[in-house]
Formats: structure tokens, C-alpha cells, sequence
């Protein structure tokens, strides 16, 4: 299911004086399978811009196509309860969506929403709750009991119990601990490369987005400035500054040494892996 | 009941001292209840309605806040005509009797409701709720000589008001979650609506609780100290034209007292 926006525009509050107008003519194509990254500096629009992939938000100007569906400001569109099954959001800091008295059970809620027999999803529930590292013991624990890290697991799997085929994921890794982070991470790794999902993942961590991402959206007040694979977009480092977005960890390290040695600038390695081999390669050269 | 919220202005409303502002709407309602004669009432119509003008926000924030009311305003004339057994009566059906002044009467009871209710929203239209804390505060301390405690009143009323935007927003999030989550309030029995509505509630009470521990911690870190002499960093100011106001709703208070 692909996703594309035609020049969609969003106010908030409009004709009131407390309107703002928060995407500008947006332009965009996400397609099946990729697995995509948002970034741009708070309050670029980012979260404003997700909610309209699942038809929470409607553009004030031009059209949101989700799949076959069209979204157009003064269409009432039937079923897009539907199209919220189909496309999974993930809101930052999910856990607050928790309400229910075992883990199981609020797994089970989105499912059974969608017309499953309490058997199935109760099911869906365990298979959902081993993709997201959660031991089985965890079923008929009360979600309030549970540590930040494993509630946001809850939630995630939560909205995964759905079957989703595109899942969003508003800066899932805010607020945890580097290993958190990274085991996060690698549960939308798994579900991009073995359940085949379309993943999009908003995030401010440019080591993440690089490491994970193999396409990059850079918002910047409401306009798309940058689209292309973190190793196109990452050679706007200008670009980037004035979206107020810095490089990942390594490219820096590496653009800090080029500088001093002399060498070009324009190729720089943005995970840590690539740095090595590119350190690798030059002792290697300064050796010989 | 939230008549109005806060909307940002340049309109000499905005510019007045939340006190004159707040002394004027409590005057100007009084006098609303005192006056028995239309010709009075209309005449406090015609000021209420240049005041309105005044604030030059658009009329439809006005006509707004009344349909929360509508429902007090039909009630009223409905059980006046009904009721009311006195003056002419135009038209009998068993019980009930329509008299010209059953009709009069429940039309000026409506009337007054009216202006009552907008020019409370004319208050709360123009003037920042933390104002109109500071207000309360300054207007009732005078009570501290009896040990009411006037400042802690204001804190709690200031703090429930802070709130009040947040809650809405954190409920806006919540739903949110929950429609992606293929909550659609529209459809469903009786049963899913009872589960859907708790998916609402118990995160929206999780998080006012835990917000209430983090804001009660915040404060005590902070050398918060109930009952202690604080300052405000927002100083009122009343100036001249805030006289003028307050001068003139006590004239009007007075005429109507007297009329
Ligand atoms: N419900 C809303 N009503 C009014 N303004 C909003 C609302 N949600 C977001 N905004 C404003 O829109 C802008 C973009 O917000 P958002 O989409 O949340 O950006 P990001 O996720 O990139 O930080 C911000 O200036 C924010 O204040
Ligand atoms: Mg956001």
C-alpha cells in the first residue's frame, strides 16, 4: 500500500485567531515496503504531518491518497476505520494509551474492535507479544505495573495485534536508554524485513535514522526540504544545519579528520561500521 | 461551565485591569437582576452590546457561548407561558392557560439570561485566566483578616485552570490513540461504547494523577509553603480608564437600584 500526499497543506484552529498553519504544500510518495524516516526539528510538523497517513488529521488543502483511498478536506469519507486497521499508528509515549487490567487484554482491544473472536485475538496477542520481546509471563500482568521500556512494548504491540501492513511510529525511542533504544529499534527492523511491513519511523537520533532507515523525509517549518537515501541527504550538511538537523555521530568524527587531513568531504561514512572500514582503508594507505 | 476562552486581543477590553473588568461584570449582573421594566433591561441590552463592540473580536465567539444555554433560555419562557396564570388570557386548553403576561414574562426572564451570560463571556473572552486569578486574589484579600485562606483559593483556582487546556489536549490524544487503536464512537452497541468510553477515561485519570504527584513534587522542590507571603512576577495595574469603568458601573448599579 503506497502513501502519497499532492500538495496537502494543514491548519490547525482555522478561521480563529489562534489559527497556525502547520504543513505547506506537501509533496510526497512513501512506497511499499520501504522503510522510511521522518526527521526535522520540533515543531517542524512532523507528527502533524504521520497523522494524516491514517486519516486522523484531514489535509485543509489537497489530497492524502492511502492506498486506493483519497483524502480530501470536504469529503466525508466512510470507513476510515478501515484504513486505520490497514495503516498502525504509534503515538509518542504510547503507554498512555493503556487501559486495561492485564497486558493480554489490552493487546486484545485493537483486534476485537476490528470484528476478531476473543480467541483469535487472544492468539494474535502472543504471537504479537513474542515480536515485541515480551516474555509470555507478561500476559496477565497489569500494564500499570510495568517499567517505561516494557510499556511502550505493550502499546507497540498493541497497535502490531491489528496486522497493520504500514506502521508509524512517532519517536518511539524518546525517552528510553541507549539499550532500549537499540532493542526497539531492531523489533521494527525484524517487522520490515521478515513480516515485510511498510515501516515509517519519526525520530530526532540521526545515528538511528542512518543506521536504519534506507529513505529520509527532512521536514523543516511545514515544507519538505530534503527526500532521498540517508547517504543522498546527508551530503547537504548545509542544507541540513539550517533545518537544524546535525550529522550522525561517525560523519562528524569523519568530516573532523578529513578537515585535517586534507581529504574530500563530499562522501562522508554515517555508521560506525562504514567509519572504521574508511579508517581501515587509510592507515591502511598511510601504512603502505 | 467554560463560557469562553482566552482569545489574544489589542482592544481596549484586553488593555483593562482584570479587577475593573471583573468589579464592572459582577455590578453589571446584579443590575440585570434589579431592574423590573423592559425599557430598563432593553437600555442594558444596547450598553452590553457596544461593550460587545468594543472588544472587536467576531460576534460568532458570542453566539457561541450561548448555545450551551439555549436550553435554559426555552425551558424558562416555556414554563412562564405555561404556568403563568396571570394578565389576559389569549388562548386555554384544559389545564394550561397562555396569558400576555406569561409571554412577557418569560421573554424578559430570557433576556436577562442573555446578557447575563454574555457579558460574563465578554470577561472571559478578553482576560487571561491567570489574570483573572490574580484578580480573585487581590479583590478577596481583604477576607485574610478573618484567616480565609485567599491565597491558596487563588493557587488552586490558577492550577485547575492551567489544567484545563492540558486535559483537553491530553483527551485529544488519548481519542486519537484509541481511533487508531479502530475506536469510531459513531458505530457500535451499547456494550463496545461502555469499553470504548473506559479506553478513554483510564488513561485520562492515569495521567491527571501522575501529572498531580510531578506538579505537587515541582512545587515542594521549590520551597512551596502553604499559608506562606508569596509575590506575583505579573503586577496589576489600574489606570485611569479602569476608574472611568468601574465609575460607570456604579452608576448603573445605582440607577437601577433606584429605578
Ligand atoms: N492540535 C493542535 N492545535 C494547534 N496547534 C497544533 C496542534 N498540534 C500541533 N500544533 C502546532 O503545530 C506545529 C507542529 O507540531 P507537530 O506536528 O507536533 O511538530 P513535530 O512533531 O515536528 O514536533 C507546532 O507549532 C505545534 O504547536
Ligand atoms: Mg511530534
Amino acid at each position: 500500500m503506497d502513501i502519497r500526499f499532492k500538495g496537502v497543506s494543514h491548519i490547525y484552529n482555522q478561521k480563529t485567531p489562534l489559527e497556525v498553519r502547520v504543513l505547506h504544500n506537501v509533496d510526497l510518495e512513501i512506497k511499499k515496503g520501504q522503510f522510511t524516516a521522518i526527521v526535522g526539528h520540533t515543531g517542524s510538523g512532523k507528527s502533524t504531518l504521520i497523522q494524516h497517513m491514517n486519516a486522523l488529521l484531514k489535509p485543509t488543502h489537497g489530497e492524502v491518497c492511502i492506498g486506493e483511498k483519497v483524502i480530501r478536506e470536504n469529503e466525508k469519507a466512510k470507513n476510515l476505520k478501515a484504513v486505520r486497521q490497514k495503516v498502525g499508528l504509534v503515538f509518542q509515549f504510547p503507554e498512555y494509551q493503556l487501559f486495561e487490567e492485564t497486558v493480554e487484554k489490552d493487546i486484545m482491544f485493537g483486534p476485537m474492535n476490528y470484528g476478531m473472536s476473543a480467541e483469535n485475538a487472544q492468539k494474535r496477542a502472543k504471537e504479537v507479544l513474542q515480536i515485541v520481546g515480551l516474555d509470555e509471563a507478561f500476559s496477565n500482568a497489569s500494564p500499570f505495573g510495568l517499567s517505561g521500556g516494557q510499556m511502550r512494548r505493550v502499546a507497540i504491540a498493541g497497535i502490531l495485534a491489528m496486522d497493520p501492513d504500514v506502521l508509524i511510529l512517532d519517536e518511539p525511542t524518546a525517552g528510553l536508554d541507549p539499550h532500549g533504544q537499540k532493542e526497539i529499534m531492531n523489533i521494527f527492523k525484524e517487522l520490515h524485513e521478515i513480516h515485510k511491513k511498510t515501516i515509517i519511523l519519526v525520530s530526532h537520533d540521526m545515528d538511528l535514522v542512518s543506521e536504519y532507515a534506507q529513505h529520509m523525509i527532512v521536514m523543516h517549518r511545514g515544507k519538505v526540504k530534503l527526500t532521498g537515501s540517508p547517504k543522498e541527504v546527508f551530503k547537504n550538511s548545509q542544507e541540513l544545519e539550517d533545518c537544524g538537523i546535525t550529522l550522525p555521530i561517525p560523519a562528524r568524527n569523519y568530516q573532523r579528520i578529513a578537515e585535517k587531513l586534507g581529504l574530500p568531504l563530499n562522501d562522508v561514512p554515517l555508521t560506525v561500521d562504514e567509519f572504521i572500514d574508511r579508517i581501515a582503508a587509510l592507515s591502511f594507505k598511510g601504512g603502505a | 461551565m467554560i463560557i469562553g476562552k482566552y482569545l489574544p486581543g489589542h482592544s481596549i477590553w484586553h488593555k483593562l485591569d482584570p479587577r475593573s473588568k471583573l468589579i464592572t461584570v459582577s455590578l453589571f449582573v446584579i443590575s440585570c437582576f434589579l431592574v423590573g421594566y423592559w425599557q430598563a433591561l432593553v437600555a442594558l441590552a444596547g450598553l452590553e452590546l457596544l461593550g460587545i463592540l468594543a472588544t472587536r473580536l467576531p460576534l460568532g465567539y458570542f453566539l457561541k457561548s450561548l448555545r450551551p444555554i439555549l436550553f435554559f433560555v426555552f425551558l424558562t419562557v416555556g414554563l412562564q407561558v405555561l404556568f403563568n396564570r396571570q394578565g389576559e388570557i389569549i388562548f386555554e386548553f384544559g389545564f394550561f392557560a397562555i396569558t400576555d403576561e406569561g409571554i412577557g414574562n418569560g421573554l424578559f426572564m430570557a433576556l436577562r439570561l442573555i446578557i447575563v451570560v454574555l457579558v460574563s463571556t465578554i470577561l472571559t473572552l478578553t482576560t487571561k485566566p491567570s489574570d483573572l486569578t490574580l484578580a480573585l486574589e487581590s479583590l478577596f484579600s481583604p477576607l485574610r483578616a478573618i484567616k480565609f485562606p485567599v491565597a491558596e483559593m487563588a493557587l488552586m483556582i490558577a492550577i485547575a485552570l492551567r489544567f484545563v487546556p492540558t486535559l483537553f489536549e491530553e483527551t485529544q490524544k488519548i481519542l486519537k490513540s484509541q481511533a487508531s487503536r479502530g475506536v469510531d464512537i459513531t458505530e457500535g452497541k451499547i456494550r463496545d461504547k461502555v469499553s470504548q468510553l473506559i479506553s478513554l477515561l483510564v488513561p485520562l485519570f492515569v495521567l491527571s494523577f501522575k501529572r498531580a504527584e510531578n506538579l505537587a513534587n515541582a512545587m515542594e522542590v521549590r520551597g512551596y509553603v502553604p499559608g506562606m507571603a508569596r509575590s506575583s512576577i505579573n503586577l496589576l495595574k489600574w489606570k485611569g480608564q479602569d476608574s472611568i469603568l468601574v465609575i460607570g458601573a456604579i452608576a448603573i448599579f445605582a440607577l437601577s437600584l433606584w429605578l
